[in-house]
């Protein structure tokens, strides 16, 4: 049997077929290795930087930040560094962020991921504005907490006094001593991670998180009744009522249900 | 020794741009020079005039991003730039990953590589649905999808600050380009090689080909890495108009006979008609 040419309609409905499965094919691989790439949480950004998600569409990797950098604490991420490739970070442990008063790092940001305006006050750069993360400490393995007297963290701190402040408290194993405890106040800290730098402990017990994985959040469910201020939330607070089978009886009777045979 | 600079004066001159640029980037990172700031993305030329990628923002703009008034100056400059000099003049003159597609090249046609693997079985097209493609994924996913797997800035930025693992898909398109598929890379698949060919198919400065000095030797489609773009070598005298030429000039310096040299696109259209 002779095989018939195939027609030019056949050939054509074919060749768009084949380009839409293979569109189709590299679109998902690509998507998904991007998805992977992106999704790393960990990371803290230079002053300035926008919400983490506008950050990755905004950035567009070009190192000037990095370049103005006077302390070469920002670096851009490689691959092999398993972090969004080509975008801006710092690891304070290696340098931390010296808060330079003029913040040379964000003007030169050339498409607003950096922003001027969120580390401006008063239409001046403020660098003490600055959100890069929050510190955290691991009350378990900072010394202070054991007893041994210790305010390296504190003492490095640029907004000594305000971001950490030290607490007095009673030794009461020795009878005698004071616990000099270290407390961060998440509303002063920039995340510069000079403490971390600082920390005396072989790997630090004080570190600095993005501020969204170290920070929780009650919800508007809790209202602080004591506290006029937090009340006014009340005004735009949510509720819910859900309606099951036993809530659709009252509580007594759902809850004396059943028990119709023992009298 | 002229006869020398007379064959590869153009590959000479495109190495002195592409290492010397990369050099004046590198120089402003790690000692604080500022004639060329920031990378192949984004740029600041002596600290004044920026230069951004056009596909990079248009990623920017597909994934939803507010497109800063700096940046929009940079993507102006660069596509004015690219504009008078030629789309694709990025790809031979600038781009450091040509560098290695063209010794791939090199190494296919000295070992032959050629002769036991005549078809290609890629269409060069395919550059303009992964270019489409990106523009999609951008906007599904809400970031610049090739700035996160380009090979291109992956380079560039590497060696300006810091490579890591990024020889690793150098070594790819080497190895890709060398066994895979003659011009893979820069061809077949590179979306910013495609945009640029879109850019630059109203471009300025074009090859010419003069067919009555032509003796049909074909040295020119062989070196060329577009070689479609010189479908009227020995047929027609006309200007390479198609914006897949990337005006590498590989093609002016192996002509023996002066049927190829460079012209402005206007005037090499009034010579032929004779105006």
């Amino acid at each position: 049997m002779k095989k018939e040419p195939l027609s030019d309609r056949r050939k054509f409905i074919l060749n768009m077929a084949r380009g839409v499965g293979l569109a189709t094919l590299g679109g998902f691989v690509w998507s998904a290795y991007v998805d992977e790439v992106t999704a790393s949480s960990l990371l803290l950004r230079p002053p300035g930087a926008i919400k983490e998600s506008d950050f990755l569409r905004t950035c567009i990797k070009c190192g000037l930040c990095v370049e103005a950098c006077p302390f070469d604490t920002l670096v851009l991420a490689k691959p092999g560094d398993n972090k969004p490739l080509g975008t801006p970070y710092f690891v304070p442990r290696d340098i931390p962020c010296y808060m330079c008063p003029e913040i040379p790092c964000v003007p030169v940001c050339p498409t607003g991921a950096l922003d001027e305006s969120s580390v401006t006050r008063d239409g001046i750069l403020d660098i003490n504005v600055a959100d890069m993360g929050v510190a955290v400490i691991d009350d378990e393995s900072c010394i202070a907490f054991w007893g041994i007297q210790c305010d390296a963290c504190y003492r490095a701190c640029p907004l000594l006094g305000k971001a950490i402040t030290i607490e007095y408290q009673k030794n009461e194993r020795t009878g005698k001593h004071a616990f000099m405890k270290p407390i961060v106040h998440s509303d002063a800290c920039t995340g510069c991670g000079l403490c971390e730098k600082a920390c005396v402990t072989e790997k630090a017990a004080i570190f600095v998180l993005p501020r969204e994985v170290a920070k929780g959040r009650a919800g508007d469910y809790y209202i602080k009744g004591w506290d006029k201020e937090d009340e006014k939330r009340l005004e735009n607070a949510t509720s819910q009522t859900t309606t099951t089978e036993i809530s659709k009886e009252s509580a007594i009777d759902s809850l004396n249900e059943g028990l119709e045979d023992l009298y | 020794m002229s006869n020398l600079w007379n064959n590869y004066r153009y590959l000479i001159l495109r190495r002195v741009t592409q290492v010397g640029l990369l050099f004046l980037y590198f120089g402003a990172n790690a000692w604080g020079w500022s004639v060329l700031m920031g990378n192949l993305s984004s740029s600041k030329i002596l600290g004044v005039i920026p230069m951004s990628d056009p596909y990079a923002a248009l990623q920017m703009l597909a994934a939803g991003a507010l497109l800063a008034t700096d940046l929009l100056i940079g993507v102006g400059v660069a596509a004015a730039f690219y504009f008078i000099i030629g789309g694709r003049a990025f790809c031979s003159w600038v781009c450091p990953v040509n560098m290695v597609t063209d010794a791939a090249n090199f190494l296919r046609r000295k070992l032959q590589i050629d002769k036991i693997q005549s078809r290609q079985p890629a269409s060069r097209n395919m550059r303009y649905w992964i270019l489409a493609l990106s523009l999609v994924i951008s906007a599904l996913m809400g970031v610049t999808a090739f700035e996160f797997i380009s090979p291109i800035s992956m380079l560039h930025r590497g060696i300006i600050f810091g490579l890591g693992f990024g020889w690793a898909a150098m070594l790819v398109i080497f190895l890709f380009d060398l066994f895979v598929l003659k011009n893979g890379w820069c061809g077949h698949i590179c979306p910013l090689g495609g945009f640029y060919s879109l850019l630059g198919r109203f471009s300025l400065i074009k090859v010419h080909h003069n067919e009555a000095n032509c003796t049909l030797c074909m040295k020119c489609k062989n070196v060329c890495p577009e070689h479609q773009v010189l479908y009227m070598v020995g047929k027609e005298s006309l200007p390479v108009l198609s914006g897949e030429c990337t005006n590498c000039a590989r093609c002016i310096e192996v002509c023996d006979d002066d049927a190829l040299e460079f012209s402005i696109r206007k005037l090499a259209q009034n010579k032929k008609t004779g105006e």
